[in-house]
């Protein structure tokens, strides 16, 4: 297993089958039973450490953790913006002062993830919240354990991925874990929003959102912000809703077994219409309580077992 | 430190060459060949090594007045003296900005001072680098450090108005415009080279049409109105392209590139540490191959260093927050060697042509008594430096004589290595250590 | 298995281990006077296939259907932190869960009682049950718990250099209990 789990191009199939399997089995230890806690982290402590406002990652995190008996603090170090940036540095020095064990960490830089991991400042392990436009690799395993509840392996399943893919760091790690996972992706957005040399990405592009629907087996929408098109990347609201929004006509040119996701927050009536978004066949709410199964998951395989120092030491016996 | 030391180098090659010896006295060189005359002169045995004329860094950053805990006049000369420089262009953007006739001297008069390396500093373009309206260009000519080459860097002159009316006013001085070549808008916020790599790591894109469309436009203005044009690190192939065609064409531009765009491609971003971030950003391998032959067929007509101290912890934070910028004085040499001679592009000659002569030229500080750039000959000026192209090291930013630690190659094992430093024939270094 | 077991010596042949089975399941019922609210529960890996046989043979017995399930005690461990984290097993208690119910916990080897100490504390979560027992196919001795077992396959006295290997057929391919040294293989069902 990974040490730090920073982005999920670092995930063999293997790991990621790992974490979804436990996070199944999180799932079904978890729901319905008297107890929900289990003693596995307990005296572990586990830091939540947004940089970046993010009520729902934050708390998902907050709650797998407890149910896994860590202790958690929440350090807000929101206003230690980019402009004051070696805060990330000093920030990391406290926490590795209060023996934090693992910490979750939500930045706007991109990176910030990685480095924390890797400078050397902090012994921890590091799980990757979301990092500035990089990626949020939690999100794309809730995503992916969704998927497969619902569809089963993802091993060419055709799950096509719809708007701002230039800014979002949910398409990012959708991407590689998708296409580790052997699903078939397709990226769907106005060029403005692919990034440049996203022909060399693992990936099927198309620009027609019409034209990707009847073979799809899943559709995930991206949040699109409408400041966006102060930039030119797109010309109006309006415009993007009608080219690549997800509205009952285009809904039902969708297989009916295939599901609709969005990583939320939605915008209602961009890129996602709400009769769309509260149908049956979208999952955006199971989502939200998978997310807390796959962090329990990656949270017990990188904090439950032996630190570093005693593997080493069971390996040199043997 | 005497002015009037008397030295014998023996047995150096010059310019690459045969050896001969070479005789330094009284701040010039009186004498290149063999059976000179050495009294009263300490001999040096530079046998294996090469001779080349003192090099002129068109391109430093000195941070003094301003941010002396990056860097000072003091420190960065010491630099320069040890990467084998006798003199050196101190970029405007300081604090307060290199804009007047006050600042410009105050930069050069500690250069005096200081006594490693003639600083000879670089002239904002527009007043406080905002862009506006044009700063007393004239007055900072006419000034005590005589500046000839005025630049934004740092800051691109994008208005296209106010480029061509600099490009003009400085004609009566004989003066340059280097411009930093990044059109604002396309380059917003943005962090690395936008390529796949920027996409996948989710860094903001620099585009190289960003840097490319500037140059072309640049060019097209200065032959418009008949006016020497210097582009400051040209970083791509594009631009490479661009700036060959004009010269086919015959018109007055020059070009330079740094010894990082040499080097370094944008792979090391992937790593997220910010000693790696700079600006123009570090480019792919086929940019690097392009640069490299550019420079080798003459379009690109000079190495500058681009020397950018910053103190630890505008490098030691997250990748968007960190510094534009890296440490170039004390490794030009050696990169330049590993890239360019080593790989058989360049001769030691053209190294001399493109690292000393071409740069002291388009300064315009190759003539006069302070004269740089000028050739191993008797006569001229005792601006030498030593190297000792099979000595390898492995660099260690903390031994540095710059007061920053943002060292690129750090860990790198590079060849070459400056041995010994003589500015109008006093050494500022001396077995590799400064004097 | 892909472990060379031609050093070990068999303990219990596929018959002994059949009829240890039918004997234990017989005592299961008498002890509980009947199979009225009987819930088995495996404790993975090899505790499982041996909770089901189990069960069917009570069932037989009865002809009643007898809930079965598994717990896995991983994440109860007390030491998860001398290892690397480990898969979790599948846990699975039957719909009727275990309020109320005789619980009778199954596993294949009974050595420190760590594991047993482990799955009561797991149970605990699950929920109240009225009584807990416990069955295993092998009790090797060396207890460093005060926990018993109150129905065992066969007594094995053992040195803690041996290694107690246990063969199931749904898992192994076949039915055998092997005794063997510890230093011919990896340290497996080590306290």
């Amino acid at each position: 297993m990974i040490r730090h789990l920073l982005s999920t191009a670092d995930l063999s199939r293997a790991d990621a089958l790992l974490i979804l399997d436990t996070a199944e089995e999180m799932a079904r230890l978890t729901a319905g039973r008297s107890v929900k806690k289990l003693p596995t982290l307990r005296g572990r402590t586990v830091v939540n450490l947004f940089f970046e406002d993010s009520t729902r990652t934050r708390t998902s995190f907050e709650v797998a953790a407890k149910r896994l008996s860590a202790d958690v603090v929440n350090f807000s170090a929101k206003g230690s913006s980019v402009s004051k940036g070696e805060s990330l540095k000093d920030t990391a020095l406290t926490l590795a002062a209060m023996g934090a064990d693992g910490v979750v960490v939500r930045h706007a830089a991109s990176g910030a993830a990685y480095r924390l991991a890797t400078s050397g400042w902090i012994d921890a392990r590091v799980l990757n919240a979301g990092d500035g436009t990089h990626e949020h690799p939690t999100q794309a395993l809730l995503d992916a354990f969704t998927i497969r509840r619902h569809l089963g392996p993802l091993d060419g399943r055709r799950i096509v991925i719809v708007g701002d893919v230039i800014h979002s760091r949910v398409a990012r790690s959708n991407v590689a874990l998708l296409s580790t996972l052997g699903a078939d992706v397709v990226l769907v957005a106005p060029p403005t929003l692919l990034p440049l040399g996203v022909e060399q990405w693992p990936v099927e592009v198309a620009y027609d959102l019409d034209g990707v629907l009847a073979d799809a087996d899943a559709v995930m929408m991206l949040r699109v912000q409408r400041e966006r098109m102060n930039a030119a990347f797109f010309p109006s609201a309006r415009e993007y809703s009608r080219r690549y929004g997800l509205d009952v006509r285009r809904f039902a040119r969708l297989p009916e077994s295939a599901i609709v996701l969005h990583p939320g927050p939605m915008n209602r009536g961009m890129e996602i219409t709400a009769d769309v978004a509260d149908s049956p066949r979208s999952v955006i709410v199971e989502q939200v309580s998978n997310g807390v199964y796959v962090r329990m998951a990656a949270l017990y395989l990188m904090l439950a077992g032996a630190d570093d120092d005693v593997m080493s030491a069971q390996e040199g016996a043997a | 430190m005497s002015e009037h030391q008397t030295t014998l180098i023996t047995g150096a090659r010059i310019l690459g060459g045969e050896p001969a010896d070479l005789l330094l006295r009284d701040g010039v060189i009186a004498g290149v060949g063999q059976g000179l005359d050495d009294t009263g002169a300490t001999i040096l045995d530079a046998a294996g090594l090469v001779v080349l004329p003192g090099l002129v860094d068109l391109h430093t950053h000195l941070r003094e007045p301003g941010r002396e805990d990056a860097e000072t006049v003091l420190t960065g000369t010491q630099a320069a003296a040890m990467g084998g420089f006798t003199a050196v262009h101190a970029m405007a953007n300081t604090e307060p900005v290199a804009d007047t006739a006050g600042v410009v001297e105050q930069v050069w008069r500690l250069g005096r001072e200081a006594g490693y390396a003639d600083v000879r500093p670089v002239g904002a373009v527009t007043v406080g680098l905002a862009g506006q309206r044009l700063a007393e260009l004239g007055a900072m000519a006419d000034s005590a450090a005589g500046v000839r080459v005025f630049s934004d860097d740092g800051h691109c002159v994008s208005d296209a108005v106010l480029m061509r009316r600099a490009l003009e006013y400085v004609k009566a001085f004989d003066g340059v415009v280097a411009q930093h070549a990044q059109e604002p808008r396309l380059t917003e916020g943005a962090q690395m080279n936008e390529s796949v790599l920027s996409g996948q790591l989710g860094l903001r894109g620099w585009p190289c049409v960003a840097e490319e469309a500037i140059i072309a436009r640049d060019i097209l203005l200065a032959a418009h109105v008949g006016s020497r044009l210097h582009i400051c690190h040209l970083s791509t192939q594009g631009s490479v392209e661009i700036v060959r065609l004009a010269k086919q064409r015959g018109l007055p531009v020059t070009a330079e590139v740094t010894p990082h765009h040499l080097l370094l491609t944008e792979d090391l971003v992937a790593s997220y540490d910010a000693r790696y971030k700079v600006n123009p950003p570090l480019r792919s391998a086929d940019d690097v191959a392009a640069v490299r032959a550019g420079l080798a067929d003459g379009t690109i007509d000079i190495v500058a260093t681009d020397h950018a101290p910053h103190p630890v912890e505008d490098k030691e934070c997250e990748w968007d927050a960190a510094a534009f910028g890296m440490l170039g004085l004390e490794t030009a040499i050696s990169v330049v060697q590993h890239t360019m001679v080593d790989t058989g592009l360049l001769n030691w000659a053209g190294v001399a042509e493109r690292m000393s002569s071409a740069p002291a030229r388009i300064g315009r500080c190759d003539t006069g008594d302070d004269a740089q750039g000028r050739p191993l000959a008797v006569g001229e000026p005792a601006n030498v430096v030593l190297v000792d192209p099979s000595a390898s090291r492995t660099v260690d930013s903390t031994a540095s004589a710059s007061l920053s630690r943002n060292n690129p190659y750090e860990g790198m094992k590079l060849p070459g290595g400056v041995v010994a430093t003589f500015l109008r024939g006093r050494p500022t270094v001396s077995d590799g250590a400064l004097v | 298995m892909s472990r060379d077991l031609s050093d070990f010596r068999t303990v219990l042949s596929e018959d002994e281990i059949s009829r240890a089975l039918s004997r234990m399941a017989h005592e299961v019922v008498e002890r509980n006077k009947g199979a009225a609210d009987l819930v088995i529960l495996g404790i993975p890996s090899r505790g499982v296939p041996l909770a089901q046989r189990l069960a069917t043979r009570i069932a037989s017995v009865e002809n009643v259907p007898i809930p079965v399930g598994a717990l896995d005690v991983t994440m109860y461990r007390d030491d998860l932190r001398l290892r690397p984290a480990r898969a979790l097993e599948r846990t699975d208690i039957p719909a009727g869960g275990v309020d109320g119910r005789t619980v009778v916990l199954v596993d294949d080897v009974l050595y420190s009682g760590r594991t047993i100490r482990a799955a009561l504390t797991a149970l605990d979560d699950i929920g109240r049950p009225h009584a807990v027992r416990l069955a295993v196919l092998v009790d090797r001795g060396h207890r460093e718990l005060p926990i018993r077992a109150d129905h065992v396959g066969k007594n094995l006295p053992t040195s803690m250099r041996e290694n107690v290997k246990v063969l199931l057929e749904e898992v192994d391919g076949r039915d055998s209990v092997l005794l063997g040294d510890v230093s011919a293989t990896r340290a497996e069902g080590t306290p």
